[in-house]
């Protein structure tokens, strides 16, 4: 327990700090903002314009527009979550490893997986967050306000969905400490945020679209139960939303398949971080 | 001392420089940059190569879309915006090769960079012109990138083929094509190049930059196809020159415009490409005007 305050009081050292460097260029921090901001602004217009033509994405699958905007809102959550917290220290972690600067790390007198998924926060990618609450609560009230099946989700609902919220936040940091600690091996990884983008775009849509064809079908099977993208958003958001693909038989068993997959996706990262500090050899002397 | 007595008379007045002269130097210039660019080729390629991975989400995506409003292929396939699925997916492809001809990554930061850090005065002393070197410098860049670029790129649409219902265009059309992605090509690179001007006037133009960006890659229509936008807007959306940059040179490949308009399209575009040319260097110029450079 003192060990965990221990823990908890050095993240709130780290988080202070990264403020305080945040706060020393206000304007480029708030520029930082409004740049999310327009970037997620410019999403809602593609899926608006979408959604002029369509009821739903995919047939019968209940993915109408207020549900599929709660769908969205679970992508801001997560990702900005995720920016905000990991990825400013995933892509230092590549780095050290060429520069030779984890040999600081692995020297400080604390776990360093820690160290190095929490030392800095990017508190600019938050207001991608406040982004996500706009979106989920306009879609919220529309959705129990409309005329056609009106919806409130429940209160279990609700605290489900920030329980396996947190699981896809999970499985993304897993995901991404698993990819930038295969800089170890590969010596470089620049492309890191590339790759990130690429493998996170297939968690940005209900997951029943890729369930066809002989593209697909391997796609899905690979993402839901090898490398567990689809789960992150689909599962929370399902919940939730309760489309009508939800209320399909065996689809329950996607949010069991989640929980085992968070706890197993956080055991395998850590081993694979350790594994991967055995082989780090310094940089030069 | 002899040495110091070196009088203005030991340095004749270069002459004037030919035509043969500027070709040449234009050369070494492209040489150089060409050399530069293709030194990490594979990673290139391999990057190349995962930049289509975003459109297998699209393609679900879209069927997902047809699907729910009708049959997203056959005879009686369902349409948005004049696109059918198949349409949709191989305009996804094609605004990949137009983007490839219109997109600058940091030409007008570069500039603005340029203009603020005083590097931009070794252009007023020498005698290459700043915008002549930029476009030569581009055109390398684009030609090292298509030089190894186009093995992944053929490979995808050899790939994606069946997506292409309406296979090859015609030749006119296709020539159409290739002209509106050259011109493509020049009216990014000018409009790029007259905002990275602006640094004359401000220092910092990057959060200028990034919203103009941000219109850009909606108003191009590289998130879709811009037919799909209400027709108020997309009224005003045709007479704006972002559309050169993404949507147009993929429209005509997939033969959505009619070709008793295209020629007239053409000319229009052409029109903007002038308009941009003629901005840039009236820009330039007065930039050049209000700047001093300072130190060595």
């Amino acid at each position: 327990m003192e060990e965990l305050r221990r823990y908890g009081r050095v993240f709130a050292t780290f988080a202070r700090n990264s403020l305080v460097r945040d706060m020393t260029f206000r304007l480029n921090f708030f520029l930082q903002c409004v740049s999310s901001l327009g970037w997620t602004a410019m999403n809602v217009g593609f899926y608006l314009i979408i959604f002029e033509h369509t009821g739903s994405i995919g047939e019968g699958t209940g993915w109408d527009r207020d549900r599929f905007f709660l769908f969205i809102a679970t992508t801001w959550f997560i990702n900005s979550l995720v920016q905000a917290f990991f990825m400013p220290n995933a892509q230092e972690f590549s780095e050290m490893i060429r520069t030779g600067g984890l040999d600081f790390a692995l020297l400080k007198p604390i776990d360093t997986q820690f160290l190095i998924s929490f030392r800095r926060v990017d508190w600019s990618q938050l207001s991608n967050f406040f982004a996500g609450g706009v979106i989920a609560a306009v879609s919220l009230w529309n959705l129990a306000h409309r005329e056609v099946d009106p919806m409130v989700p429940s209160l279990l609902s609700v605290l489900l969905y920030v329980v396996f919220l947190l699981c896809g936040i999970f499985i993304m940091y897993s995901v991404m400490i698993a990819l930038s600690a295969t800089s170890v091996w590969l010596g470089r990884n620049q492309s890191l945020y590339n790759f990130w983008f690429y493998i996170t775009n297939f968690s940005r849509y209900p997951m029943e679209i890729y369930n066809r064809g002989y593209l697909g079908k391997p796609l899905f099977g690979l993402f839901t139960f090898v490398i567990p993208i689809l789960l992150v958003v689909n599962v929370p958001a399902r919940i939730l939303a309760d489309p009508l693909v939800a209320r399909e038989e065996g689809s329950g068993w996607y949010i069991v398949w989640a929980a085992v997959m968070t706890v197993f996706s956080l055991w395998a990262s850590r081993w694979m971080f350790r594994k991967s500090l055995l082989s780090y050899r310094s940089a030069s002397s | 001392m002899s040495a110091a007595s070196v009088t203005a008379d030991d340095f004749p007045p270069l002459p004037a420089p030919t035509f043969g002269h500027r070709v040449a130097v234009w050369w070494m210039i492209l040489k150089t940059s060409l050399g530069e660019r293709l030194v990490y080729r594979g990673d290139f390629a391999l990057g190349t190569l995962m930049r289509f991975l975003p459109i297998i989400t699209q393609i679900f995506l879209w069927y997902a879309v047809f699907d729910s409003i009708g049959d997203p292929e056959g005879d009686s396939a369902a349409e948005i915006g004049g696109f059918g699925f198949r349409d949709m997916v191989a305009y996804y492809l094609l605004t990949m090769i137009a983007r490839a001809f219109s997109s600058m990554p940091g030409l007008a930061s570069g500039i603005a960079q340029q203009i603020r850090e005083g590097e931009v005065k070794r252009f007023l002393i020498q005698p290459i012109d700043l915008i002549a070197f930029l476009l030569i410098t581009r055109v390398a860049h684009k030609l090292a990138y298509y030089a190894i670029a186009v093995a992944p790129f053929a490979l995808v649409f050899f790939l994606a083929r069946d997506y292409f219902v309406g296979g090859w265009p015609s030749l006119p059309v296709f020539l159409a094509f290739c002209g509106s992605l050259v011109m493509g090509f020049l009216i990014g690179f000018f409009l790029e190049a007259t905002i990275g001007m602006i640094g004359f006037w401000f220092l910092e133009v990057s959060s200028l930059l990034f919203v103009i960006m941000l219109f850009s890659f909606f108003l191009s229509g590289h998130m879709f196809p811009l037919t799909m936008l209400p027709e108020s807007v997309l009224t005003v959306v045709n007479w704006l020159p972002f559309k050169y940059l993404a949507y147009f040179p993929a429209a005509i490949f997939l033969e959505k415009i009619p070709e008793d308009e295209l020629a007239m399209e053409m000319w229009i575009e052409a029109g903007w490409l002038v308009f941009f040319i003629i901005l840039c260097r009236v820009a330039y110029a007065r930039g050049v005007k209000r700047y001093s450079g300072f130190g060595g």
